[in-house]
């Protein structure tokens, strides 16, 4: 093998410009704090780029690379500091350092005049320092790290303009309902560990490989927990909650970390671990009715949402649902490939609706948008790319990857064409809910006409411009080239039909389907206005319903918010802080304040009691020094009451 | 004989103690003080020391008292007045007393080997007294000299008008 | 009658009347208001001591027990001549020899 491929620069630039603009960019000048922001990203996409040669010649992988010096080395348990490059982690990388520099490009013009400019790109590289080791790990704890660091990037990005409540409570609620999640990763860890005894995911699936009848029980339990982790981190019901609320953070955030990399966290954890999944054939099906559940529920929420950005939000949540919909069907290929379609054009989704947002001057209602089209060309187009993409039309990226997932899904059993038929109508919900955005946002009359709009400048539009030639032809090396390139690292899981020519029918379905949602949405958006509040008046439960996102969030905050709050103030906060503690505090200066009075008057200044006190002592030591003391007191009251120096 | 010497003095001993405690006062207590010294001088005699019994005339009661009695003249010292007290003299300090009391007593009535009998063992003569006294113990008897010297120059430096803070009274 | 009177005093007495003087001089410690007259009862005290001293010097024939006894003297009577010295100074700052009046330690 050639040089070393210094993985460890894919993180550590990022690092490094976390700890430079942190401490020292708000001092100094702001092209200062822009040329470490973009650079260090910029350095790890040149890194990753230049480990494919990795792949290339004819060398061994995976490639590992190892600090030193061992982490953790206790007795049997030893973990190291390991960095592993395969191919799962490579298109993630791509995917990560790739559009994370697009969208670092994109931030200098959206944060431009923004107080807290140089913290706003320290926080985005920490988050890229943290997901770069999230994917790079080459065992459970090292993964864990990275897991937790990008939440606490979440946390402090969603709260990024913190001085506004609404903010700082939706980072409280992202890294809350994260926790959670966190917690049944952590049991499985702890799993993993005593039924492996080793966290490195080489040696696990090694070990289960020579195994092969090792089935359930254990494993599922893991599986499971895993999954808990997974869905807290990705979005997934029942730990979906906090992504629409993390919309309040800036939109470059939404788009980088919650559209195309932290939330697919989850998704590449069950890849990365798929061979503890293909031993626990329950815990996929459980994978499998999650993610359908989740998509088919997202899409209703997101049917009716007035904000722009909690249109995208559910959406999200709705392809997250897809991608682990895939997993569940042991299609790790598909869900990574729609992974990575999806993070194209997502993001430019986002990143868009933050140019329109910035063209309307901070507009973020969907109801007083309008006729934006021939205002701010170049969005409109780009946006355009993106939504074509999301709907699943040929030839765009998510058409491939979206038909990958389907056909998957159709073809593993008959509770795979219940999965199958759940994905379909979800996709016709998100066809309709996509061009409702579309119409709502680019067409008909504008609906606040004192705002004029106005393009945005031209670091906003390049990465627009760039994702969307990403978005258009990004699906066009096709799912079986991109499954067989990723099947050393995921597993090989072709799926055959009997029926000739399946995949073709289900992808004509599917484009249709995407069409009759896009001529639905035409009808109540374009050219007949009225019919959507005609609609909505009809079914008014159910508008209503969908509009206040099934009560879900009310539902939470009434089980399991409310009652903890009390539990806090009532018990916590009266019985053990007030009661215990603080009676316990008071009980010692009780103490002392007491015993002070009481001793206090022992130094009275008279003298006559001064001398009394000297003659009880004088009599004590007479009595002990004079009087021979036996160890047993039957002896000595002998000796006193017979009288003294009786021995003398 | 000496039995009934023992006794008379030793009772004009115990009733000069008992008058000090009873009268009120001080010069009638410092006088009654004198009485136990003297009493305690022929105790002296009558266990051996005759220079000791000198000596308890001439410095105790000869000097002693007599600086007592000068500075009760001084200060004008007047009967006591009946003040508040001290609860805790009478509360612990009596039982204390008594305790002291009744640990020594049985400690001296139960003790055995006290076989002596006073001045019928003979005479400690002065001259065996000194001997001892400037010959071994030399150098104590000189550091008491000079802490007496200390002592009289104290007393000066503390009694001088002039000296403490504030003049009240005289 | 010879044979009563030369009869010798057991030593005990000495001891017990010492020990008696030596209770009387703490009563009187303890109960008396005057400044002076506490100081006299100090000596009571002292004087107790010196004839428990000189009783076992007797019995022992220690001559060292009656030398003792000599610098016990001395050094009260310079205690005597210092205390009295400060019984006048604080005679002059309080103007009172009543014990329970002179309590604060600043004159």
């Amino acid at each position: 093998m050639n040089a070393s491929l210094h993985l460890w620069l894919i993180p550590l630039a990022p690092f490094a410009g976390f700890v430079l603009n942190g401490l020292l960019g708000s001092r100094l000048p702001r092209w200062f704090t822009t040329s470490v922001g973009l650079l260090a990203p910029l350095v790890s996409f040149v890194v990753v780029i230049n480990s494919i040669r990795a792949f290339t010649g004819a060398a061994q992988l995976p490639y590992v690379e190892t600090c030193p010096h061992p982490w953790i080395s206790v007795g049997s348990l030893h973990i190291d500091f390991s960095l592993v490059l395969d191919q799962l982690s490579l298109v993630m990388l791509l995917v990560i350092t790739g559009v994370g520099f697009l969208i670092h490009i994109y931030s200098v013009g959206y944060m431009r005049g923004d107080p807290g400019y140089a913290r706003y790109f320290s926080f985005l590289n920490l988050f890229l320092f943290f997901m770069s080791t999230l994917v790079l790990a080459g065992n459970a704890l090292v993964l864990f790290v990275g897991w937790e660091g990008v939440g606490l990037a979440s946390y402090l990005l969603i709260g990024f303009w913190f001085q506004r409540d609404v903010a700082a409570n939706a980072g409280k609620k992202a890294f809350i309902v994260n926790r959670v999640g966190d917690f049944g990763f952590l049991i499985g860890i702890f799993l993993l560990l005593s039924n492996f005894g080793t966290l490195a995911f080489s040696e696990i699936s090694a070990k289960l490989a020579g195994n092969p009848a090792w089935q359930g029980g254990a494993l599922t339990l893991i599986c499971l927990c895993l999954l808990f982790g997974a869905a807290g981190k990705s979005a997934q019901l029942p730990l979906y909650v906090w992504l629409p609320d993390a919309m309040e953070g800036p939109t470059p955030v939404s788009a980088l970390i919650h559209a195309a990399t932290m939330v697919t966290a989850g998704v590449y954890l069950v890849a990365r671990t798929h061979f503890l999944f293909d031993h626990a054939p329950a815990a996929l099906a459980v994978i499998a009715v999650v993610g359908a559940a989740t998509a088919i529920f997202a899409a209703a929420m997101g049917l009716v949402q007035n904000d722009i950005k909690r249109v995208l939000a559910y959406s999200t949540i709705s392809q997250l649902g897809y991608m682990f919909l895939a997993c569940g069907v042991a299609a790790y290929s598909a869900a990574i490939f729609h992974l990575v379609t999806h993070a194209f054009f997502k993001a430019l989704l986002f990143l868009a609706a933050g140019s329109v947002i910035h063209a309307l001057g901070g507009e973020q209602d969907l109801r007083k948008m309008g006729g934006l089209r021939k205002k701010i060309p170049i969005t409109f187009w780009t946006m355009t790319a993106a939504v074509f993409a999301i709907a699943g039309f040929f030839p765009f990226s998510g058409f491939f990857s979206k038909d990958a997932i389907l056909y998957a899904a159709f073809l593993s059993g008959r509770n795979g064409q219940i999965l199958w038929f759940v994905g379909l109508v979800t996709a016709l919900l998100t066809s309709f809910y996509m061009f409702r955005l579309w119409y709502m946002a680019f067409f008909g009359e504008a609906r606040s006409p004192d705002v004029h709009p106005h393009e945005s400048p031209w670091s906003m539009l390049a990465p627009l411009v760039i994702l969307a030639v990403l978005s258009i032809g990004g699906g066009w090396v096709g799912a079986e080239r991109f499954g067989a390139f990723l099947a050393p690292s995921v597993g090989e899981h072709a799926a055959l039909s009997t029926i000739p020519h399946l995949e073709l029918i289900l992808s004509i379905v599917a484009v249709l389907v995407a069409l009759e949602g896009w001529l639905i949405a035409d009808k109540l958006y374009r050219r007949r206005p009225e019919r959507a509040a005609q609609w909505a008046a009809a079914l008014p439960w159910g508008y209503k319903i969908l509009l206040n996102k099934f009560y879900v969030d009310e539902f939470y905050s009434a089980v399991l918010v409310k009652p903890l709050l009390a539990v806090s103030k009532f018990f916590l906060d009266w019985v053990v802080d007030k009661g215990i503690l603080g009676g316990f505090a008071w009980l010692l200066a009780g103490i002392a304040t007491y015993a002070g009075m009481i001793l206090q008057r022992w130094q009275s200044g008279n003298l006559r009691s001064y001398a009394a006190w000297l003659a009880a002592a004088a009599a004590v030591l007479l009595l002990f020094l004079l009087i021979p003391w036996h160890a047993d007191w039957a002896a000595s009251l002998h000796i006193i009451l017979k009288g003294a120096g009786a021995e003398r | 004989m000496y039995l009934a010497l023992f006794f008379l003095f030793a009772a004009f001993a115990i009733a000069g103690a008992v008058n000090l405690l009873v009268q009120s006062h001080p010069i009638n207590s410092a006088l009654s003080l004198i009485v136990v010294m003297t009493s305690l001088a022929i105790l002296y005699l009558l266990l051996g020391a005759e220079f000791l019994a000198a000596a308890q005339v001439i410095v105790y009661s000869g000097a002693v008292m007599v600086l007592f009695t000068f500075v009760i003249m001084l200060l004008n010292a007047g009967r006591e007045e009946h003040t508040l007290g001290s609860r805790a003299a009478r509360a612990i300090g009596f039982p204390a007393v008594v305790v002291i009391l009744g640990v020594l007593a049985s400690v001296v009535l139960r003790a055995r080997g006290l076989t002596a009998n006073g001045i019928q063992q003979g005479v400690t003569t002065t001259e065996e007294l000194s001997r001892v006294l400037f010959r071994e113990l030399l150098l104590p008897f000189e550091v008491t000299s000079v802490l007496i010297l200390i002592a009289i120059l104290g007393a000066v430096a503390l009694a001088r008008r002039g000296s403490g803070e504030s003049e009240a009274g005289q | 009658m010879s044979s009563a009177l030369s009869q010798g005093v057991p030593l005990s007495a000495y001891l017990l009347l010492s020990a008696v003087l030596f209770a009387l001089g703490v009563v009187g410690f303890l109960i008396k208001r005057n400044l002076i007259t506490v100081f006299l009862s100090i000596e009571l005290m002292l004087n107790a001591v010196n004839l428990s001293f000189v009783t076992f010097a007797c019995q022992w024939h220690a001559v060292k027990g009656q030398i003792f006894v000599f610098f016990v003297m001395m050094v009260a009577a310079a205690e005597a001549a210092v205390g009295l010295a400060i019984i006048i100074a604080v005679y002059r700052a309080r103007a009172t020899l009543s014990v329970d009046r002179i309590d604060l330690m600043k004159l």
